[in-house]
């Protein structure tokens, strides 16, 4: 039996759609690496740029201060750094992925840190 | 009140009925009354009067997250007390009266609170800048002097009331900016010395008329990150981020200006991220020589105080932080910027190299040694603790909870030029 062009085209755009959507939830920080994520930016990045983020070294990176900066040059700079000045590239460190959640998070207000992961032993 | 109106009164009787029945008979009172007076006068002698004590083993540890500090003492290895209130104390740091009574502590939320340390308690706060990062103590112990990010400059204050005496500020080139100030150190004569980050210069600023500083300036060169002074505050050295060496001042002959020392160290290669800026503050010199975190280059430069040659480099596990000589300096402490920063590694002066390689704890950031170097404090803060390490064995004696614990600061200090 020879199924209708709309049907097929119908199943693969819905095909298509739930394996982004399932891409997308998968690449997403889990739970525990979203706490390492934010105790990581609150404590470490925190050394330059203050653990209320409100400034060191570095600039400031509270919301009010990253307001109408556009996100993808925020991930550009976590990532690749900023030549020329303190600013290290964090790859190797996060993930694009990673990085994007980490802006994400910045531009809203960043979540207080829930402290570091529990120890493995 | 409402509910008040509603008991009944009692008859006069009825009331004497009920109250003698609960009461106990006069000859007992007698007893009785004398026995609480005694023990009423024994509560009172059972808190502790305030103990003399000395304050030369004592300090504090930063609890950075919380705005408060421990109040330690090294003799029993143990915890005195907590003060809180103290503000954001993400990058904190101390220093001493001469006396070793009290801790004058800079906050990065630019609050600078001296605190008691035999009574636990604040006896004075400002909240004098926007964003700071430390500041030091005049060598007669009159002035206190913080460095400030913003507003970029350093302020004078009268170490006994912090009362402002004087705003010195950061200013550079024709337009009026501010740099953000580094690398503040104490030198004879009631003068401080300090880096500009933005302007690349060295200033010296003296209050030998405190209401009237004079400042000179001296070149340091391309961003200028932290800075110490040599123990016999001779010599300032300002380590760049900006390029490869570091700036050299000879305090006793300062008309000849700076120079550039171990220019060139990274050797034209692509230096590797600094994940945390060195400090220098914590100076390492042993044995005529001077042992310094290189930037973006996973060694320690070695340096003869005498020729400022580099005589040596020691590789190590990752970028160092802060390389500390044991008081003695047969031994060299190193530990490391994140991701690295569960690691220490122990430098043998005599041969140039790593004896030991520890791993304390998780986020190891600064490390104290007490006044004759027999431990060292780590402050582990992932793991919430401080750790004491006894110095020959290198291993662990004893540990202590500590919230989120970063800078140990011994009362030594408050004898040390430079800190």
């Amino acid at each position: 039996m020879k199924l209708p062009p709309v049907f097929v085209h119908a199943a693969v755009l819905i095909g298509a759609a739930l394996v982004a959507a399932y891409a997308s939830a998968a690449e997403l920080p889990d739970a525990q690496r979203q706490r390492e994520l934010t105790h990581m930016v609150r404590q470490d990045c925190g050394s330059c740029h203050g653990l209320t983020l409100a400034g060191g070294l570095g600039p400031a990176l509270t919301a009010e201060a990253l307001a109408g900066k556009p996100a993808d040059s925020l991930a550009a700079t976590i990532y690749a750094g900023r030549p020329g000045t303190p600013m290290p590239p964090f790859r190797g460190i996060v993930s694009e992925t990673e990085v994007a959640w980490i802006v994400q998070q910045l531009l809203r207000g960043f979540p207080p840190d829930g402290g570091a992961a529990a120890r493995a032993n | 009140m409402s509910s008040a109106s509603k008991i009944q009164p009692v008859p006069a009787a009825d009331a004497c009925r009920a109250a003698c029945a609960r009461l106990a008979p006069l000859a007992l009172w007698g007893l009785l009354l004398p026995a609480i007076v005694l023990l009423l006068s024994a509560c009172s002698t059972v808190a502790p009067p305030a103990a003399v004590r000395g304050t030369g083993d004592l300090g504090v540890v930063i609890e950075r997250a919380d705005g408060r500090v421990k109040i330690v003492e090294t003799s029993g290895r143990s915890v005195l007390a907590s003060v809180q209130g103290l503000g954001d104390l993400s990058h904190a740091s101390v220093v001493f009266s001469r006396d070793g009574r009290y801790a004058y502590v800079f906050g990065r939320d630019g609050g600078l609170t001296k605190v008691d340390l035999l009574t636990a308690s604040i006896v004075g706060r400002v909240v004098q800048g926007g964003n700071s990062i430390g500041g030091a103590i005049s060598q007669d112990g009159r002035i206190v002097v913080a460095q400030n990010y913003e507003p970029g400059g350093i302020k004078a204050f009268n170490a006994d009331t912090l009362e402002l005496i004087a705003d010195v500020p950061a200013s550079y080139g024709s337009e009026g900016k501010r740099s953000k100030v580094v690398g503040l150190a104490d030198l004879p004569g009631n003068r401080f010395i300090y880096s500009l980050f933005e302007a690349g210069e060295i200033r010296i600023t003296d209050f030998s008329d405190p209401g009237k500083p004079v400042t000179q300036s001296f070149a340091a060169g391309k961003q200028p990150y932290d800075a110490l002074v040599t123990p016999d505050g001779r010599y300032y050295i300002a380590g760049l981020f900006g390029e490869d060496g570091l700036a050299l001042l000879d305090l006793w002959q300062p008309e000849k200006g700076s120079r550039r020392i171990l220019s060139g160290y990274g050797r034209g290669e692509q230096p590797l991220p600094v994940f945390k800026m060195p400090h220098l503050r914590g100076w390492a010199v042993a044995g005529g020589r001077a042992y310094l975190p290189a930037i973006g280059r996973h060694e320690v430069l070695v340096v003869d105080m005498t020729t400022w040659q580099e005589v040596g480099r020691i590789p190590v596990k990752s970028q160092p932080v802060f390389v500390m000589a044991r008081p003695d300096g047969r031994e060299v402490w190193v530990n490391f910027a994140f991701p690295d920063n569960g690691w220490v590694q122990v430098v043998d002066t005599l041969s140039q190299k790593i004896t030991t390689t520890l791993q304390p704890g998780r986020a190891i950031l600064h490390m104290e040694f007490t006044p004759r170097g027999e431990e060292v404090w780590l402050s582990a803060r992932d793991d919430n603790r401080v750790m004491v390490y006894d110095t020959q064995s290198h291993q662990k004696r004893t540990q202590f909870d500590a919230a989120s614990p970063s800078g140990i600061f011994f009362t030594s200090r408050a004898a040390r030029m430079g800190f």
